[in-house]
């Protein structure tokens, strides 16, 4: 298994991350914690490596979303380490598991906020309807206030009954500018009028809501990648991120989201929400592996301070609890 | 609406590969159960419902059944079916409303599963296809402006609305709301409720709170048909905190596989009462168990299509070419316009592909193709024809083909298509002894087929 060379590092990372953000991680674990299930039992105690064990470790990585494909590779991988007497006990088998949960999503773990220098940066949320886009543009704006950064936010979804109004709340609530149109108007010109009022405002970032839209519906995709040719008309980098935001809840289908999002508008992040139920979110692994985007948030709650950085090490912690 | 399409694809294709077998062996059956296991979990069925039925199905398959004069794959299937249809129940349940006035009808669910918009369906539909007297009010105190949808929804579906206030308690609107409803004689009252997680305890007992005062004739849990294997938790608790009465499952016409009908129906025990399949007000569907239960099976939902057809066809105008065909009268570019017409109230032949079985994957194809445009086309063209040339294309030479394609933006090979498969159906017309539906269907399937040969493969004749 290739991920072993990598297990120092992971470690060292890990404990590195523990001493630096104890609150942080363990308000995060706590969080996460409903996360669990199924896992943490299968390795709790000393039970022997046997067919039984791999079929409820199947099991649980099934129940887990990850995928009965993605669970096949990873039951087979440890079954040929298991072969060659690589793997010895149950702790080994979980260690070697989570080394490869972990190096799965390492890569695709974002580490820095904002790279890019120009001004304003602009970020588009997006994502099919119901998982949480307008909340997650909250909690990312409180974010980045607290930064020191001046935020404005595009009312782009311009559809769903009083999403606009919503978005507006959420501006009053932390006292950000919103710019907005009524229901109704034309979703880019919405957004194109925030990138320019930001400009005259020197202001750092914009967030841009969209509309919720299905990845299957053509029209729909067609009108967003529109809403980004318009932004780009301004500044040849805008959008700067295109963040896709998934529900922890969803099954296999967000794999279908994603491709579909990320061939309309070439999704750069993801924000994985409503992770503090009991929904694991383990589409993720697959996600990471087919497709090269950052995930750069989880959601943990419905609270302004409840969006954090994705930090693979205490996802995959959560997911099989250690 | 692309409902459960690629579930049903992958069923029947692991299903084929045991057709043909001399008998039911715990062998052959390991291999289809193991296929159709995997088919299973890639739609999002949860995993203990797909332990239950795989078992339940093969205790049967293995059982005394197998010696019946079936052959093996009609055998398997017809278990494979018995099953789901079991699991899925039998017919459709509509919704239970009270004889005395206000009906109360109440929604809910996590976060995000569409209880706002499927309330404005509901209403819509009570509205409009049983003639109620309806009011609708919001108890979601919590997220932002979603009073405020509720409102510009009712607005939008001219329904009454209660006014209610994110400063109050959720009790309070209640009891406000159906002392205001019976005050105006309302037939049916529909509660919204906030979004929240099954695990948020203080949330769940609001929600039993809200109904116990409620005393909902119409208890409705609203799930999102893309939801993962989570289904399980979430429904389990819903439905062990709540007397939910049904189900309605949301953004069904997305390309997910539908898994999640399964786990709910199987998990909580209630009845799928209606689908939602898009964000327009009337994107709302009764749901019928057992159409799906054969559609998984690749044996396609063609009562939902029968139904359909009914519905939107002309009756005057199909009995016209009815009658018309069985005389073994002429079948003129006119009728042919008339089928196109049809075809198209029907929701263009994506739409009616999706129904038939075995054809799911080319309704995909259709929507991306050019299908749809074709026939747009043949519709110009015809459009710029004058009746007599309709009526009688024999006449069409050289110089009127120019007049109509130059008239219609089309190109004379279009033209000439149109005619030679104008003639190629007059030819399977005169062959019909007038069996209605099902020639009709034919005669459609060849023009698909002609139509470019844009769908490759043939069509399942039925």
């Amino acid at each position: 298994m290739k991920f072993f060379s990598r297990k120092n590092n992971t470690e060292k990372s890990a404990n590195d991350l523990a001493q630096e953000k104890g609150s942080i991680s363990s308000r995060l674990r706590n969080a996460l914690k409903r996360t669990r299930s199924g896992l943490e039992d299968i390795f709790a105690g000393k039970r022997e490596i046997n067919a039984e064990f791999l079929e409820d470790l199947e099991s649980s990585l099934i129940m887990a979303d990850i995928g009965a494909q993605m669970t096949d590779e990873i039951i087979q991988s440890l079954t040929q380490s298991l072969n060659r007497n690589e793997l010895k006990d149950i702790d080994s088998v979980k260690q070697a598991l989570r080394t490869f949960l972990i190096s799965s999503l390492k890569a695709n773990a974002s580490e820095s906020n904002i790279s890019n220098t120009e001004k304003p940066h602009v970020i588009f949320v997006v994502g099919v309807n119901g998982v949480g886009k307008t909340t997650t543009i909250g909690k990312l704006a409180n974010n980045f206030k607290k930064e020191g950064k001046r935020i404005l936010l595009a009312a782009g979804d311009t559809y769903r009954a009083a999403a606009v109004e919503q978005l507006q709340i959420w501006g009053n609530r932390i006292d950000v500018p919103v710019v907005a149109q009524q229901t109704g108007a034309d979703s880019a010109s919405v957004i194109y009028d925030a990138i320019e009022s930001a400009r005259a405002k020197d202001i750092d970032v914009v967030i841009a809501d969209t509309a919720g839209r299905l990845h299957n519906k053509d029209n729909l995709m067609e009108e967003l990648v529109k809403i980004k040719r318009v932004a780009s008309k301004l500044s040849d980098n805008a959008p700067h991120e295109v963040l896709l935001v998934l529900d922890a809840a969803t099954g296999q289908n967000a794999l279908s989201q994603m491709s579909e999002f990320h061939k309309a508008v070439d999704v750069t992040g993801l924000v994985l929400t409503k992770l503090d139920g009991t929904a694991k979110g383990g589409i993720l692994i697959s996600l990471a592996k087919q497709f090269p985007v950052d995930i750069k948030y989880i959601g943990v709650g419905e609270g302004i301070d409840d969006l954090k950085m994705f930090e693979a090490e205490l996802f995959v912690d959560a997911l099989i609890d250690f | 609406m692309a409902i459960f399409a690629s579930l049903s694809e992958k069923l029947s294709s692991s299903i084929k590969k045991i057709s043909g077998k001399a008998s039911l062996s715990e062998k052959n059956i390991q291999d289809t159960l193991r296929e159709v296991r995997i088919a299973l979990l890639e739609a999002d069925v949860a995993l203990p419902v797909v332990k239950n039925f795989l078992s339940d199905v093969k205790d049967r398959a293995l059982g005394t059944e197998v010696s019946s004069s079936l052959d093996p794959g009609q055998q398997f299937l017809k278990i494979v079916r018995n099953e789901l249809e079991l699991l899925m129940g039998e017919k459709n349940e509509s919704l239970d409303l009270k004889d005395s006035p206000p009906s109360i009808i109440m929604m809910a669910g996590l976060q995000g599963a569409g209880k706002t918009t499927s309330a404005a369906k509901l209403a819509k539909y009570l509205k409009i296809e049983k003639r109620k007297n309806i009011m609708m009010v919001s108890t979601d105190i919590y997220r932002p402006a979603a009073i405020e949808q509720l409102r510009i929804l009712s607005e939008e579906v001219d329904v009454d609305f209660f006014q209610s206030r994110a400063s109050q308690k959720p009790k309070d609107i209640l009891n406000a709301a159906i002392a205001a409803a019976k005050k105006q004689f309302i037939d049916v009252l529909i509660i919204d409720t906030a979004g929240r997680l099954h695990i948020d305890n203080e949330m769940m007992s609001e929600l039993k709170d809200l109904t116990a005062v409620a005393n909902p004739a119409e208890l409705l849990f609203v799930i999102d048909a893309m939801i993962g294997q989570d289904a399980v938790n979430t429904a389990k608790v819903f439905n062990d905190s709540l007397p939910l009465s049904g189900v309605i499952l949301t953004k069904v016409d997305g390309d997910t596989r539908g898994g999640a009908a399964l786990s709910v129906r199987q998990i909580t025990g209630k009845p799928i009462k209606f689908l939602g399949v898009g964000e327009k007000t009337d994107a709302l569907e009764p749901f019928y168990p057992d159409r799906l239960a054969s559609r998984i099976l690749g044996m396609g939902d063609m009562l939902s299509l029968i139904e359909e057809v009914e519905r939107k066809v002309d009756k005057v105008k199909a009995d016209k070419l009815a009658s018309k065909v069985v005389k073994g009268k002429r079948f003129d570019l006119d009728d042919l316009r008339d089928q196109l017409q049809q075809m198209k109230n029907m929701g263009g032949m994506s739409s009616m592909l999706e129904k038939l079985p075995g054809a799911a994957s080319m309704a995909h194809l259709a929507q991306n193709s050019q299908v749809n445009n074709q026939f747009d086309k043949m519709q110009y063209i015809l459009d710029s024809m004058t009746p007599h040339e309709r009526k009688f294309p024999d006449v069409l030479n050289g110089s009127r083909k120019r007049r109509i394609t130059t008239g219609s933006g089309t190109s004379i090979q279009d033209l000439n298509r149109l005619i030679k498969q104008h003639k190629q159906m007059s030819k399977m017309m005169k062959k019909m002894k007038g069996k209605g539906m099902q020639n009709m269907m034919r005669n459609m399937s060849g023009m698909m087929n002609q139509g470019g040969n844009l769908l490759g493969k043939g069509f399942p004749k039925f």
